[in-house]
């Protein structure tokens, strides 16, 4: 278990202005990430997720109602840094990001080449010789042959072009990495494939991950640790151990018992209603309209309780 | 549409395809036998450039009320065998038997009425709903084509088969358009609009798989429950494993144009033979924490290019148990491994 903490959240909240009204997408989120840590954050979609994601690298729309909390990386607030401060030297410096869909999201008029060492010229203030050097490394460490750096994103294959997307986010070598779904496009082999690439990548760097996603079985191919997202919220942190063979919150229970097993033959549940609209959210545990175990206590908000070093925002495990 | 005999690499394209039994291209809902679809390629416009081979001899039958799974990664010709089933595509070589009678013989109304019998259920169901059109112009669009022109047996049978997919009170959601719908409730748009001429064949392509964990579920319980009630015939495509058993009876695996293993469902889950079927398998996962210390075994390489498809074995350069001098050589015929379980493999013969 990784013990000194690199980042602390604390009640980090990330609104927007929509047509509808303010739309609380990340609403009081507190989460410790530690040295050489991987945590899972776990949510279905609109959950707030990728929100939180960008809210911790700061890259904001234009829409933002409010955006305020603590984030503290090694013990310096980095929300009082000016922006233009935070992309000098925390942005791609110390943490970086595999967006959702980078597979797509690659310049295509850029050689992927070049494109994998500009995070050093521009962000660590590398020259275009070095840069180059450490990018032809970075790609044989994430198995892409070096004769493709002077290739453009449509001439390689979807597993490929992930490759270089987090070859782009390891190039500075930061300390904190945040993968959004870095799977969800591709086939069950490629999956595996960088799966297996993300985890040799873990032991070689002294790298903080943080995968955000949707599957709960590929999730557990990197997690040490596991945070469920419901509506805004981190309804709980696990080590996956134990968050695997036995869930605490009512959610997390729905959710393991929602995914589809290879064998076995165990019946599938899913959750009666919907998640509510994250706009004008009222009190109380937000789960508690499709909660089997509701009952008084759950129209004010929970309590986040530690249950032998298990965080869980739950009624059902307050004393008393 | 390229005529077969027009095709000089045909000739030499052994196909090892299976024998359908004559008596099933009467009995069988759908008879799918040594199904050619190849694309032309051309440079600058005209000039021929090779066929894109997407499917490359494919035989199976389909019973009444049958299920069955199509494995296969991008690129392995899945969707080019589901169009051509749809009547989207033109085979350049075999047959497809719809309830006794072949699709190439069919024109104008009675090629209507073919695809009337079969529903196609998209995989996102976000773009596969027009959003100017609430769902009584969605789910009366195939009756109209149809000629169902009495508007009060339309509205009948929209409710109706509202009411069969729990898109419940009907009254309400009637009157919605896509966008106010949650995945799930979309995607029961859809399963609707393919049930609403009452098919006796659902096409589905990865219907679940943008779906939400906890609405997944509620999907494949609602086209298990279906296909019961309907007694339909299911041709389920999905890249992901996991799903299949929960309402396929068979397990067919493709690989580059081909399918490679074709087995029940159990059966090919306990004893997986084709080293391709063994690789999908061992690289689906299951949520274990023990996962995260272990590697994954993946087989090097990627799928092949179908437009030069290696000779032989098309898996032999990534297949670990290749037999050199003959996988890269012939192409392997179907061996039988036990009843109803049949591999493309040679390690079987």
């Amino acid at each position: 278990m990784p013990v000194s903490k690199l980042m602390r959240i604390q009640d980090l909240k990330l609104h927007f202005r929509s047509a509808a009204g303010v739309v609380q997408a990340v609403d009081g989120v507190d989460l410790d990430l530690f040295y050489n840590d991987a945590i899972v954050i776990l949510g279905e979609s609109g959950c707030g997720k990728t929100s939180f994601a960008r809210a911790i690298l700061r890259l904001l729309p234009r829409n933002v109602e409010a955006y305020t909390g603590k984030v503290l990386m090694n013990g310096n607030d980095l929300m009082g840094l000016s922006d233009e401060a935070f992309r000098r030297e925390v942005r791609w410096v110390k943490m970086s990001m595999v967006p959702q869909a980078a597979m797509n999201a690659l310049n295509p008029v850029l050689r992927v080449g070049d494109q994998v060492s500009e995070p050093l010229i521009v962000h660590a203030g590398a020259s275009r010789e070095t840069a180059l050097k450490s990018a032809r490394e970075m790609f044989q460490r994430v198995g892409v042959p070096v004769d493709f750096m002077n290739r453009y994103a449509f001439e390689l294959s979807g597993g490929m072009r992930q490759r270089v997307a987090i070859a782009m986010a390891l190039v500075t070598v930061p300390e904190l990495v945040i993968l959004d779904e870095p799977t969800s496009a591709l086939d069950v082999l490629t999956q595996a494939n960088i799966f297996n690439l993300l985890k040799r990548i873990k032991q070689d760097f002294d790298m903080s991950f943080v995968l955000i996603t949707h599957d709960i079985a590929t999730s557990s191919e990197l997690a040490e640790r596991v945070a469920i997202m419901y509506a805004g919220q981190i309804v709980e942190v696990s080590d996956a151990t134990r968050f695997f063979s036995a869930p605490l919150h009512p959610y997390s229970q729905k959710l393991m018992a929602s995914v589809p097993r290879l064998r076995g033959n165990q019946e599938l549940e899913f959750i009666p209603g919907n998640p509510p609209s994250l706009i004008g959210i009222g009190q109380g545990c937000r789960f508690a309209p499709r909660c089997e175990f509701r009952f008084e206590k759950c129209d004010q908000d929970p309590p986040v309780i530690n249950r032998e070093g298990r965080l869980v925002k739950c009624w059902l495990y307050a004393e008393g | 549409m390229i005529e077969a005999k027009s095709i000089p690499e045909m000739e030499n394209n052994p196909a090892s395809t299976m024998e359908i039994a004559p008596e099933k291209r009467n009995s069988a809902l759908l008879v799918i036998e040594n199904l050619h679809v190849w694309f032309e390629l051309k440079r600058l416009g005209f000039v021929h450039a090779g066929y894109v081979r997407a499917v490359d001899g494919v035989s199976f039958e389909l019973d009444r009320g049958d299920s069955l799974a199509i494995v296969g990664e991008s690129g392995s010709g899945k969707s080019s065998l589901m169009k051509t089933i749809l009547g989207l595509n033109q085979p350049v070589k075999g047959d497809i038997i719809f309830d006794g009678q072949r699709l190439s013989e069919l024109g104008g109304s009675q090629l209507r009425h073919y695809r009337s019998k079969i529903g196609f259920v998209q995989q996102d169901p976000y773009s596969a709903l027009p959003p100017f059109m609430n769902l009584r112009s969605i789910l009366s669009e195939p009756l109209k084509i149809n000629r169902v022109s009495n508007s009060e047996e339309r509205i009948r049978r929209i409710l109706k088969v509202m009411d069969e997919v729990r898109l419940t009170p009907a009254e309400d959601f009637i009157q919605k358009f896509p966008h106010m719908l949650s995945g799930g409730q979309q995607q029961r748009v859809v399963i609707a609009r393919a049930m609403v001429m009452e098919p006796k064949l659902i096409v589905a392509d990865e219907p679940v798989s943008m779906l939400d964990a906890s609405v997944r579920v509620e999907i494949l319980k609602l086209m298990g429950r279906l296909q019961e009630s309907h007694n339909l015939a299911v041709i389920y495509i999905t890249h992901d494993l996991s799903t299949v058993r929960y309402f396929s009876k068979r397990i067919f695996v493709m690989y580059a144009g081909k399918i490679i293993e074709m087995s029940p469902v159990d059966e090919i889950l306990n004893n997986p033979s084709h080293p391709y079927t063994l690789a999908l398998l061992a690289a689906t996962s299951e949520p274990d924490a023990r996962n995260a210390e272990k590697m994954r075994e993946v087989p090097a390489g990627e799928p092949p290019s179908l437009v030069n498809p290696p000779t032989g074995c098309r898996f032999h350069p990534r297949c670990p148990r290749a037999i050199a001098g003959l996988c890269e050589v012939k192409d392997p015929p179907y061996f039988t491994v036990a009843p109803d379980h049949q591999v493309a493999c040679w390690l079987f013969e």
